[in-house]
């Protein structure tokens, strides 16, 4: 039995401070007070000295309340018998079930060596053009949606989650408002996907404290998975959340912000969840695909600027649509290549003719003269975004390159599109209207 | 000399306060050792009884009262044959090795020998029993690759010593002793072909700094030639994220002439090292035939990897980078990115509560980034040589905003700022290089009057550009749009490159001269056009035959014969007037 301390000597924030002997740094404790019970986790020791954030806050924790150290880090479980199952911020179920205690892991563990990585090769299918065609997302990839609130973004990654070719999908929610939890839930459950899938939600109204561990417990799972062959896919939502937390933990102790008050070391704990995302040398692969809310729609803001430093690229969510200019999947190169020959083709000759409508929008809005040329790429435009941006577009890649090469025909001659002869000889329609080359 | 020890008595993220008996030094390396486990560590910082250290690795676990055991060493790598085609963490553990110990992941507390133990080498003696030697004189080679690696007296060792006995030719590992030196005191000590220096000290064994004067040819066409990297110089290459910084130190890693090439991924994504490691050695470096990595040295230490170790990681690189310049070698290291690097000394600037500067940077930021680049330098050996280190440091300023104090700190002490902009890379304008932003102190691999004109079209195209986005194409003399025409003509044909094409990718400094002449030729051309369309559809095509050219092999009839399509195409609407 371990030893009972009752002298809380600091409550600051969500950090209470005891005397302790035999303390290590990052064990749990749990703070009874006559609220109830939390688990708290030491992240400072200072001579007989141990700070603890407690993750149900604080409130009503008095100077006498019971502190007992359990002598190990935060834990999850890493068993199958996590699918199907919803927990809440400190791994306690969420769904009135029984809490699972097998096959414990600590949770944040060491970083894999870049040795037993290997060059990600599979394609992850989305039925999405603006995804498979545009910027193809791959196993062990690990990528942000980039949104504002009030966008569709957990729709959006409610829909990968359905249609990717996985085989557990982890969803860790931070600070989600409980309808987005509820959607989340109702989506997956109606879709069949319930049973494949390990959920650990932080709503908003649950403690900070707690919205730091979601990322950590869902990646030790989705790792546990991974290393035991299998394809999973983590969704966390929303990653500035996360952020905002560990700003309001680090000025609580202390200590000196960087920028806009986020703590030095943002980048390293960005990195050190995202870097999770891996295909193993000989066993399974994580990827990662994270909704970023951008505060003021300002991709500069200290979350979305490092955040962009550490992924293999981005999704820009707007006005219900994923933008074709910004976003950029790093990895494509790696897959579309092996896809169909004129894969690479129409995806670059389509965004070109795009940002060319988007030079003929700004003509015709300032009041320069159309030419004929013009008011082709205004009726491309147009049928782009119908055709490929929209996001109830639910194709698979093959009929996305279709649909491509059917909406030049429909707008261009064959010489205008800018795509080698051979491919278009091979993939022009054949009954194109408007082609105007013999 | 008895173990100096000490206790844990504050833990705070990667930083320990430990309470120590006997004396300390700062940087020393000290372990932290909680149950089986012993944990690498530096002093930061002492004061009374009770040094501040920083952690190589996690500090989960660790309680007060732990011991902690000092080593009385600066924090150190090994030096020797056999360090190319090495891949290493920022400790200088070898990650290969490490995954046969350990599996999957890095676990925390295994340190392995940076050198192969029971490798052997042939050496080759090549100094004479009885001569006086002093640190740094070679006494024979190994031949590493296609280099030859001198075996010198200890970096470290101070004094004069008495050459007493040399091991005859043949093979050795690095930890078998192949000289005997004794110095006036009398004291005798074995030399072996394995040595030790201190990452954050420069070897200073050398004669003296030379001006850097020659340009390293990287075959980056807008490098060489408009903003050059000397031999022994120092470039920085800041830009905001997707903008290719990666990229263009990758292809500045495969295609530089120098003869050893050490990549610092120090703080970046674990996936673009793992390209690395799988990709080089099957490229082949095309001066040498051999595999690119055999003149290659990986130092990675990647973002979730332990932040105090990412801070060692640049000086490790460099520390390698320096002494294989002592072996009268070029040696190029690049380091991705320094950003991340000054962001290690923030976190531990933070925690040790010291009085911030910019953006919580803190005040030794800027010495501290000078006394990195002031490593680089081309020098003259005691042999005679002249060798090089050339320093290159990707930097990777918040917001893309390069006001910020790293970007600013790097600039002050660089030769060569090359500054990658999004609107380029936007544009697909790779390599993503600003002309406009750009500059480089050092001489160029073409004259400076042709360069200078050059310069200046791409400025007043630049300012056509600007006025005709204001007042339309239809407002602008034609005269000012001929100029637009040729600067962005400069910038298809010349300043852009693709990477990825084994020809195009790679242009080496006779190719180079011999297209920025052509170029120069229509620079120089009055050309009169009927109209502004006549004259744009001309340029479109005299780009396309530039671009072609541009793929296709130099002497060969193909090059030859384009070239003399160019010619004709010039002609065509050359000016009489």
């Amino acid at each position: 039995m371990r030893k009972v301390y009752h002298k809380i000597i600091q409550i600051v924030g969500n950090v209470i401070a005891v005397e302790a002997d035999n303390v290590a740094y990052n064990e749990l404790a749990e703070v009874t007070s006559r609220r109830g019970s939390s688990l708290a986790q030491v992240i400072r020791l200072q001579d007989n000295k141990v700070f603890l954030q407690v993750f149900a806050g604080s409130r009503g924790v008095s100077t006498g309340d019971e502190v007992r150290f359990l002598g190990h880090p935060m834990q999850v479980s890493g068993s199958e018998k996590l699918l199907g199952r919803i927990f809440n911020g400190r791994g306690a179920p969420r769904d009135n079930r029984t809490p699972i205690t097998d096959d414990m892991i600590e949770i944040g563990g060491p970083s894999v060596n870049p040795a037993k990585r290997i060059i990600p090769r599979n394609m992850i299918r989305t039925g999405l053009p603006m995804i498979d065609l545009f910027n193809t997302l791959v196993e062990s990839q690990k990528l942000p949606i980039f949104s504002v609130a009030g966008e569709p973004y957990n729709e959006l990654l409610a829909r990968i989650a359905l249609q990717a070719e996985v085989d557990v999908i982890v969803l860790g929610g931070m600070g989600l408002k409980y309808d987005d939890y509820l959607f989340f839930r109702n989506t997956l459950d109606a879709q069949g996907a319930l049973s494949r899938t390990v959920m650990f939600i932080h709503t908003a109204a649950d403690p900070t404290v707690e919205c730091l561990m979601v990322p950590d417990m869902a990646l030790a799972v989705a790792e546990s998975y991974a290393l035991a062959g299998k394809r999973v896919l983590v969704l966390l939502t929303d990653m500035t959340n996360f952020a905002d937390a560990l700003k309001e933990i680090s000025i609580t102790m202390e200590q000196i912000p960087s920028n806009r008050g986020y703590p030095g070391d943002l980048y390293s704990q960005l990195a050190s969840r995202y870097e999770k995302a891996v295909d193993f040398d000989g066993a399974g692969s994580i990827t990662i695909l994270a909704a970023t809310t951008m505060p003021g729609d300002d991709v500069t803001h200290p979350v979305p600027d490092n955040t962009g430093y550490i992924t293999e690229g981005q999704f820009y969510l707007r006005h219900g649509r994923i933008e074709p200019f910004g976003s950029l999947s790093r990895l494509k190169q790696q897959v579309n290549g092996r896809t169909r020959p004129d894969h690479r083709a129409i995806m670059d000759s389509m965004i070109r003719l795009y940002s060319d409508y988007k030079g003929a929008l700004e003509k015709q809005s300032m009041g320069f003269m159309m030419t004929e040329w013009d008011n082709k790429l205004l009726k491309y435009g147009k049928l782009f975004e119908a055709r490929m941006m929209d996001l109830s577009v639910n194709i698979p890649l093959e009929e996305a390159l279709d649909l491509g090469w059917k909406t030049l025909a429909e707008c261009f001659d064959r010489t205008e599109v800018g795509i080698k002869s051979d491919l278009v000889r091979e993939y022009w329609p054949k009954d194109a209207a408007t082609d105007g080359s013999n | 000399m008895p173990e100096k020890t000490g206790k844990i008595v504050g833990v705070n993220g990667n930083m320990l306060t430990v309470e120590f008996e006997a004396g300390v030094s700062q940087n020393e390396v000290a372990y932290a050792i909680v149950g089986e486990e012993r944990l690498k560590s530096e002093v930061i910082r002492v004061r009374g009884n009770r040094a501040d250290m920083q952690v190589f690795e996690s500090a989960n676990g660790l309680s007060v009262g732990d011991p902690v055991e000092f080593t009385g060493e600066l924090l150190s790598v090994e030096l020797g044959p056999g360090l190319l085609t090495g891949v290493y963490d920022g400790l200088q553990n070898p990650l290969q090795l490490l995954a046969e110990k350990s599996g999957f992941f890095l676990k925390r507390g295994i340190y392995l020998h940076a050198l192969d133990r029971e490798k052997f080498w042939t050496f080759t003696p090549e100094a004479t029993v009885g001569a006086k030697v002093t640190a740094g004189d070679r006494i024979g080679f190994v031949m590493e690759g296609i280099f030859k690696h001198y075996i010198m007296i200890p970096l470290a060792w101070s004094g004069e010593w008495e050459l007493t006995e040399l091991k005859p030719a043949g093979d050795y590992r690095v930890v078998d002793t192949v000289a005997v030196v004794r110095n006036a005191d009398g004291e005798t000590r074995d030399v072996t072909m394995l040595q030790y220096w201190p990452v954050k000290i420069p070897i200073p064994h050398y004669e003296e700094k030379l001006l850097p004067e020659n340009t390293l040819i990287t075959q980056t066409r807008i490098i060489d030639t408009f903003f050059p990297v000397a031999r022994g110089g120092t470039f920085c290459t800041p830009g905001p994220f997707g903008a290719g910084k990666t990229v263009l130190q990758h292809t500045i890693s495969q295609n530089a002439e120098a003869d050893v090439v050490i990549v610092a991924a120090c703080g970046e994504r674990a996936g673009e090292v793992v390209e690395i490691l799988r990709e080089y050695p099957h490229l082949s470096d095309p001066r040498t035939g051999r595999s690119l990595m055999d003149r290659s040295i990986i130092i990675c230490n990647t973002s979730s990897m332990p932040v105090a170790a990412r801070e060692a990681s640049v000086y490790t690189a460099v520390t390698l980078a320096e002494y294989y310049r002592q072996m009268g070698l070029n040696t190029l290291l690049l380091a991705d990115s320094t950003s991340r690097w000054a962001q290690a000394l923030r976190e531990m600037s933070g925690r040790l509560e010291e009085i911030p500067g910019e953006e919580a940077f803190p005040a030794y930021l800027e010495s501290r980034i000078a006394d990195f680049y002031e490593r680089a330098g081309l020098v003259r050996l005691k042999t005679g040589e002249t060798a090089s280190v050339t320093i290159g440091g990707a930097v990777s300023p918040a917001g893309g905003n390069f006001e910020e104090p790293v970007t600013q700190a790097t600039l002050k002490v660089v030769g060569c700022f090359l500054g990658l902009s999004r609107e380029r890379s936007d544009a697909r304008r790779y390599p993503a290089i600003n002309p406009l932003e750009s500059w480089s102190k050092y001489p160029s691999l073409v004259a400076a009057a042709p360069l200078a004109k050059a310069r200046e079209i791409l400025a007043r195209g630049s300012e056509v550009n600007q006025m005709m986005k204001v007042i339309g194409e239809d407002g602008t003399h034609i005269d000012d749009f001929v100029i637009y025409l040729k600067s962005e003509f400069l910038d298809y044909v010349y300043l852009q490159q693709n990477t990825f094409d084994a020809v195009d990718g790679a242009c080496s400094a006779a190719r180079q001269k011999l297209m920025f002449d052509q170029v120069l030729v229509v620079l120089d051309t009055k050309f009169s056009f009927p109209d502004k369309a006549a004259a744009r559809r001309y340029f479109l095509e005299l780009r396309q035959l530039f671009i072609d050219w541009n793929y296709l092999k130099s002497d060969t009839e193909e090059f030859k014969s384009q070239q003399a399509a160019i010619e004709a195409k010039i002609t065509e609407c050359r000016s009489n007037a």
